[in-house]
Parts: C-alpha cells; structure tokens; sequence
C-alpha cells in the first residue's frame, strides 16, 4: 500500500501517515444476541469494491474520518467527518476493532 | 593484453589500481570494473553455477547475468562486471570447493543430471523424513550463492530518504536522456536514474542524474524507490518516464553457458569501454543486426572472426558450443566445426519492460517483433526508447535444440531444455506453474536473460503460439537489492523520562519496558528495594504512565460509555480504578482516573497503553461526538510514586498543604506544592504501601527527584515494584491478562455496572455471565523455593490445566507467589496443582485475594 489519502483538515498525504480502523460496522444498540454480538465483534464485508471505512491522520493532525475507498484500486472517492450520532436507538456506525 | 587506445575508453592508464583475487596481488587501471580487470589479467572462469558448479564466465557485462557474482570485501554476489575496482578491493569467487579452476563440487555435473531433475527437491529428498536435517545441510553446502559473513558486523550503515520528483526518468540511454531534458525546459524537478556509470557527473542541463543507480519498481502511488548502493531513495513522482531499453537475449543451444559464449553487449563493452580484446578466433550466431555489429567491432580490435551466421538468412538446424575446462574451443553448425574461443551470439532484444507491468501496464506478444511489448500504460507513466518496441527489428526464429551436453534455459537456475521438457511432460502446463516448479526466471537476473526463451520454448514444446503462452507476472524488486537497504537504518526511538540520566548516575540496571528505557533495579539486590518500601520510604520514576486529560461538558458521559464501572457519580478530587475493555469483552488496559473538577478528569493509562487508549478515546468520541476534548500529557508530565510507611512525613516535610491521614485520604487526588514544584498528588497504592503518586512538569523532574532522596526515599525499580504488585495480587493487563481474558474471568466481576444504560463491551460481559467459565486466574505459592517462568505448564493428574503467567520470589510473604490461569474447577482455596519446571513437576497451592495485607490496611493507613 503506498497510494495517497485526502486527510480533511491536510489535504492529501501518503498512506503511511495513517491508521487504518476497518469497515465501518452497525454497533447494535440494544441488547443483542450472542449471534448478532459475534457478527458484530467479529465478522467483517471485506467487499472488493467501495467500503466506508475509517482512519485516523495519526501522525499528522490525529483526526478520525470516514473515507470511501475501492479496495481493489484504492482509489478515495470520498472522506468525510463523522455525523455524531449519540441517540441510543438504532446503531451506531463503528470500526472493526471492537474485538 | 589491452587494445591500443580506444575512443571513449573508461580506463585512465597513468593510474594502476592493485587489488586481490584469492592469494594474487593483481592490477588493474582506473577507471576498470573489477571484472575487466580479472579480464585483463587472463581471467576467463568468473564463477562456478549455482546447482552444476559449471565453470562461467563474462556473457552480458552489464550487470544482468549471475556469471561474474563473486565475493567483494566480504558482500557476496556483487556483479565484478559492473563494481568499480577499488585500490586494495579482496575479491573470493563463492559457491566453490576448491578454486575456481577446479571446483570438486562440479562433480554434480558429471553425475548429477540423473539425480537432481527438475523439482528433484520436492521429491528426491523427503525420505526419510528424519534425514531432512542432513539433505537440507548438503544442499545448502553445495547449491546457492554466496554467503554472508556472519563476523561482518555493522559494516556499512544504510539510510532511507524521501524525495520528490516533477518527472523521474528511469533508464539514462539516448531516449532516456533526451526525455529528462525535453522535461527540465518545463522547470526544476527532473531526475534521471541510470544503473551504469557513464553518466556519472554527466552535466544534463537541469537534471539531476542518479547515476550506479537502480529503480526497483513501481509501486501505487508512482512511489519508486531507488537503490543508490547505501541509499535508498523513495521517490515520489509526479509523472514517470521509463526508459528501460531492451535487452540482448542468448540463444539455447548445447554448451550455450561456456566461458567464452557472450551476447554482443558484453563484446561491446570489453573493447570500447576497458580496451580489451575478448577473444583471438571467433564466431558470431545472430538473430539480429547486432550481432552482426558486434562482428564488425571484433574485426576492427583484430580478433579473426572465423564465422559470421546470419540465423534471418541461413538456416540452420543445429548448433553445438563445444568446449575444455569449461571455455569454448569449437562450435559445430549442422555438423561443420569450426575452431573459436568466442561465441557471439544474438537472440534479439527483449523490451525490458518489467517496471511498466508493475505499474500496471498489459504486456502483449507482438508476433511482428517476435517479442513482447507492454501496451495501456496507467495514467502517469509514459515510455520511451526501445521499451516501447521501438526501433526494433523483427528476430529470426530461434534454431533448434539438438546434439549433446545441456542446453540452458535459465543460467541462473541452471535449467535446462530438459527440465522444461519433463515440466511439461509432468503437467505443469501453465507458464506461471512451470515457472515455480521449475523456477526459470526465478533466480538473481529475475528473467531478463531467460523469460523470452522459457516462452519460445513453451510455444515450441506445446505446439501453441507465444502469445497464448504469455508472459509471468513481473514483480519487484527488479534487480537484486541488499536486504541492508531494505531494512535501512536501525531506528528503534527511545524514549527517556526526564529523570533517566539520575537512573543511570545511580547504577541503576536499565531495560526495555515497550519503548521506554526504565530501571530495572539499583543494586544487585531488588529485594533490599522492596524492603525499603514495606519498612520506611521508597521512590519510583513512573513518568512512563500514559497521562490524558478529559475536559468538557460531557467529560463525564464519554468515561462512563468508554469504562464498565461508573465515573458521573466520582466526586471531584476523588481517583477510582477503572479497566477498558473492547465490544468483544477483551481487556485492554487499566489506570486510574481522577476526578479533578466537574468538567475535567485526569486519566492515566500502563506505560505501553497511552497511545492506543488516546486512539481509542478519540475514536469512539469521533463516533458518539460527546462534547468533551482529549488531550495526551504523557511526555509533558513526569511521574513519581513516593510509597512505604514513611511517606507521609517525607511529603509533609516538603510542603505547606496538609497531607494528613483525614485530609488527604486513600484515593483522594489533590493539587500541591511539593518543593515548590506544583503537583497534582494521588493517594493511590498499587504497590500497597501507603503511597503518593505525584505528577508535575517534566522540567522539574530531576530537582524534585533529587529532594526526595535528600528525604531518604530509596530509588526503587520496574523489579521491586513487580514484586510489590505481586504480593498484591495486582494484574497487569497483557501479562496475567491476554486476548482471552475478560473482567469475570479475570476476577473483576464486582467492577462492571450492567445498570448502565451502555458502555463498550458491556453485552460481552453479559453473555460471559451466562455461558460456563472456562479459566480463572488465581494467586498460588509454591511448596518449594523454586521460581517457575511465565507461561509455565500447570499439570493436574497428568494433563495440562493452566499456565503461570507471573511468579517471583517474596520475602515478606516468605514463599515464592505466582498469578495462574485454572479450570474453575481447579481454582478453589488450597487446591493443589503442579507446575513443570524443567523436568520436575513441583508443587503449588490455590490462594485468593492478596498475599499480603489481605485486608489493604496499610495503604489505607
């Protein structure tokens, strides 16, 4: 991986200034069943296309943020910051590390 | 021996250079690679191959070939044809037994062809299975390249550099260098890689040329890195110009690998760049026009060309290199010998056309060229030159394959027409298969001399054309790199607390604690240590403890979703122990967290944990957008643990504020002075001892230091304080804990509040609450004064039941104590287990709770 990624705030920078958190994922919000909890905690998309995914600017600004990405070209289409999203119906969009 | 002066020659006659081969002092000029200088001084065997041990010599001299890898100064596999000799340079050939001349190995290619047939690895060597070891050390003896000198040591230091170009022109021919400056009229920002040297300290107006210089791919991004011997560049590029050229390819043939056989680019280079004849009688066998040049060049430096055959317009159906000792003496063509000890032969030119296919190119048989070219190149990436397929001619069909002796298809490898045959023959049909079964291409010239003919050979064999044949995936590094460079400097960063050359002034044992250096202990004696903290007063740098502040309205929410147990409720100026843990009921890391106002908290975090538990709190705030701002002071705070019965007086000692036992209680966390140095003081007791933590600024870190040993704290280690702990039954997470432990597991079932409306890994805990406990950690002392290791073995009626993860030798305790994991089962009080240590099972007791003070009335004293 050596492709280039559009931070929000610096504009774009090699891919090695980041970290990577994975496909976004559904954080259930109520309680869930131990089958929902472990495709949660442990089953991932990984989609050859485009996926929302996160990353954070870690040695630069520090800044987390949603990208879109191809993964089969790493082309960005898009980054965006997080909607907050504090409600606790419905779920949360989340990382892949929850594990 | 050398040509009268030669036009353009590179050498500097006025200047000898001395150098060594083996046991001979022999000379060369400036200006001389060292392998025209073996050249000169008669040299003609440069090597012994890599499976046969068939004696080699010069064939491309351009720095393709293996031929001429020999040892330099202790680097193996350095290509003399393209090393710059050097006064004093010490030159050993490599994967010999013997000399060169006679190498007792190459007794393999008298009787090994039977037993060493393509893939014999795979299949001649499995059984049985026991020898493995004595097959594998035989043919690590006998096959391979050179070896490193395991003495060496550091010596040479490799750097990386990141660098930016406008346009990087790789390749510094004719197409390469009018490209680099038809793009520098267009501003600064050109460079120009070129492997040889002739280009070095060239002056290409607003180029900078990167000469002895060799792109090793292409990778996304236009990202190229460059090797530059102990530099490795990794360029950036705006726009890419490849101009790789393309390279003379040999033709199979019977005895095609002589010393002596060479392709007209090596001829080339002897005479008009070292000025030296390279051979007396020669034949020319060309596919092209350049053999054919390079016959005109050898008449002119008066060697006697005996034979010049045209393969475009003579057909023959058979030839045969026939040589002595390894050299070529005749060649027969259709049964003619003719006498010779230089075999020029011609194959056409490949484009070299690899770093394009890296970069993403499509590679397509031409069937006008009889070659392959790379077409639809990716935005970015332009080519020029003869890579393109330009200017090329169209090759004739190469003869065929007859007569005696093996015909090479990869020298490299030493594969042979045969080994492609019985490939073939066993299957392996596809290019791609054969490529690693038989693993032509494979070896240090990564196909540049052997990819076209493995696929004329594969077209012929199978009767298919070379276009439905096609080509191997091309992937770097294209040329070989010295894994030094790869791996550049050693930079492991250490980090130092403010108060570490104290450490060191006092003796102290330092070790690595994640990328801190910390105090392992002070004397030879850490036990002496932890008596100082039981009886009267000890200090301990704990400046490396991950430190964040929480600030905000919604400080309180963030922690109470991001911790099991509840922070809204802690009053300001109070400290509760909390633990993180992920959605998936993993534990991540423990601290403490202060309340310090109602909109502030001061959280601190193990020593390895700070950067990942800010990642983790500025994630999940990310995610849920409380109104709360997270701020890591790890390295602006430094940190001392004042602990033992006598602190209190050595605190009140030192400041004017009341640090009595009713003022300042267990768990409260207050702002001081201490010396005059403000600190933020937390009564906590992880050593369990009554106990101050203070955190100031690091720029004080040696002066406080200094007045609390002038208080007669005694400086105690990471050691001492792990048998405190120990004696505790205090956790530390990632070494009583890992992947597979949870809160209830772990024995912190009290500390999850499932009330809560949420927090991070709360539905784990509830299911862990429902399904059967599977481990416990519990605490255990040992019967005998043995010390087990971590991860020792715990044995239960035979059968492996648990592990220790911590054990250390207690003095107040008076037994050696440990931490382990246990079937729940296994875990009550008292229980007897036995741990291997060695090859004795010795045994152990279950404990619950600390070891000492069970009732934790000393550091709440």
């Amino acid at each position: 991986m050596s492709f280039f990624l559009p931070c929000p705030h610096c504009g774009s920078r090699p891919v090695d200034e980041f970290a990577y958190f994975g496909e976004v994922t559904r954080r259930p919000r109520s309680r869930p069943t131990l089958r929902e909890l472990t495709d949660y905690v442990y089953f991932r998309d990984n989609v050859a296309g485009q996926q929302r995914e996160w990353w954070q600017h870690r040695q630069g600004c520090g800044e987390w943020f949603l990208a879109e990405r191809d993964t089969r070209t790493n082309e960005v289409i898009s980054v965006s910051l997080p909607e907050p999203q504090r409600s606790h119906e419905g779920s949360d969009l989340v990382g892949s590390d929850p594990a | 021996m050398r040509l009268p002066p030669q036009p353009g020659e590179l050498i500097d006659r006025s200047e000898t250079v001395s150098f060594r081969l083996g046991e001979h002092e022999l000379e060369g000029y400036r200006g001389d690679t060292i392998g025209s200088a073996l050249f000169a001084n008669g040299r003609r065997v440069f090597s012994r191959s890599f499976k046969y041990h068939r004696p080699r010599g010069l064939l491309c001299c351009s720095g393709h070939c293996p031929n001429c890898m020999m040892t330099v100064d202790g680097v193996p596999n350095v290509r003399v044809c393209v090393e710059p000799l050097r006064e004093g340079a010490v030159v050993t050939p490599q994967n010999v037994l013997g000399r060169l001349d006679m190498d007792f190995l190459s007794v393999v290619d008298k009787v090994g062809g039977p037993f060493t047939p393509v893939g014999f690895y795979y299949r001649t060597m499995i059984r049985p299975r026991r020898l493995w070891p004595l097959y594998e050390k035989f043919l690590r003896r006998v096959a391979g390249l050179g070896r490193l000198d395991e003495h060496a040591g550091h010596s040479r230091r490799y750097d990386v550099e990141h660098r930016r170009a406008r346009v990087l022109v790789v390749g510094g021919g004719q197409a390469g260098r009018a490209a680099a400056l038809a793009a520098a009229t267009a501003g600064p920002g050109v460079v120009l890689v070129d492997e040889g040297s002739r280009l070095e300290g060239a002056d290409l107006a607003g180029v900078e040329v990167l000469a002895r210089a060799r792109a090793l791919g292409i990778w996304e991004g236009n990202l190229v890195p460059v090797d530059c011997g102990t530099v490795l560049y990794r360029f950036r590029a705006e726009r890419i110009v490849v101009a790789t050229g393309a390279t003379e390819q040999p033709l199979v043939f019977p005895g095609n690998d002589l010393a002596g056989v060479m392709l007209p680019d090596g001829v080339h280079r002897l005479i008009r760049d070292f000025s030296l004849r390279p051979g007396s009688r020669a034949v020319v066998i060309s596919a092209d026009e350049h053999g054919l040049t390079a016959a005109e060049e050898l008449r002119e430096a008066g060697v006697a060309v005996r034979r010049v055959v045209d393969l475009r317009e003579t057909n023959v159906r058979g030839i045969e290199a026939q040589g002595k000792g390894g050299q070529v003496r005749r060649v027969v063509l259709d049964g003619d010998a003719v006498d010779c000890d230089l075999l020029v032969v011609s194959g056409g030119r490949q484009p070299a056309y690899a770093l394009l296919a890296e970069a993403g190119a499509h590679v397509e048989y031409d069937p006008e060229l009889g070659v392959f070219v790379p077409t639809e190149l990716p935005a970015g990436i332009e080519a020029v030159g003869s890579v393109t397929g330009e200017g090329l001619e169209r090759v004739a069909a190469a003869p065929a394959y007859g007569g005696q002796g093996k015909c090479f298809v990869c020298i490299c490898e030493d594969v042979t027409t045969k080994d492609v045959k019985r490939a073939i023959a066993e299957g392996f049909d596809s290019i791609e298969l054969a490529k690693r079964y038989t693993t032509v291409t494979m070896g240090p010239c990564q196909g540049k001399l052997c990819q076209l003919s493995s696929v004329r050979l594969y077209a012929r064999e199978r009767g298919v054309s070379q276009a439905e044949i096609g080509t191997t995936t091309a992937r770097p590094p294209w040329a070989p790199v010295e894994l030094g460079l790869l791996a550049g400097r050693h930079l492991e960063p250490t980090r130092r607390t403010s108060i570490h050359f104290r450490h060191e002034e006092l003796g102290a044992r330092m070790m690595w604690a994640g990328p801190w250096k910390r105090p392992h202990s002070y004397g030879e004696k850490p036990e002496d240590e932890v008596r100082a903290v039981h009886e009267s007063l000890g200090v301990i740098d704990v400046s490396t403890l991950g430190k964040l502040l929480v600030e905000g309205p919604e400080a309180a929410d963030l922690l109470e979703r991001l911790y099991p147990n509840r922070f809204s409720d802690l009053r300001p100026g109070r400290i509760r122990y909390g633990v993180l843990t992920s959605d998936g009921g993993r534990i991540m890391d423990d601290g403490t967290i202060a309340r310090l106002a109602d909109d502030l908290y001061y959280v601190t975090t193990t020593s390895t944990g700070s950067d990942a538990v800010t990642a983790w709190f500025e994630w999940w705030n990310a995610v849920w957008g409380y109104d709360a701002e997270i701020v890591n002071v790890t390295g602006a705070l430094a940190a001392v643990n004042l602990a033992g019965p006598r602190s209190r007086d050595a605190l009140q000692r030192l400041t004017e504020t009341d640090v009595s036992a009713e003022e300042l209680r267990y768990l409260d966390a207050t702002e001081i002075e201490v010396a005059g140095v403000p600190c933020l003081a937390l009564r906590i007791g992880f050593v369990g001892e009554l106990g101050y933590e203070l955190h100031f600024p690091s720029a004080a870190g040696e002066y406080l230091w200094d007045r609390l040993l002038a208080e007669g704290a005694r400086p105690f280690g990471l050691e001492p304080q792990r048998v405190l702990r120990l004696e505790k039954g205090h956790i530390i997470v990632g070494q009583d804990t890992d992947s597979e432990s949870n809160l209830l597991s772990a024995g912190m079932s009290w500390l999850p509040k499932l009330d809560k409306d949420d927090f991070v890994g709360k539905w784990a805990v509830e299911h862990f609450q429902e399904r059967d406990e599977r481990e416990r950690l519990v605490g255990f002392t040992m019967e005998e004064d043995v010390v087990p290791p971590e991860g020792a073995q715990i044995v239960i009626e035979g059968l492996p039941a648990g592990r220790v993860t911590s054990a250390r030798r207690s003095q107040q305790v008076g037994a050696v104590i440990g931490l382990a994991w246990l079937g729940p089962d296994r875990a009550e009080a008292g229980a007897r287990f036995e741990i291997r240590v060695d090859r004795r099972l010795l045994g152990a007791r279950v404990t619950h709770g600390a070891f000492y003070d069970q009732a934790g009335e000393r550091m709440r004293a």
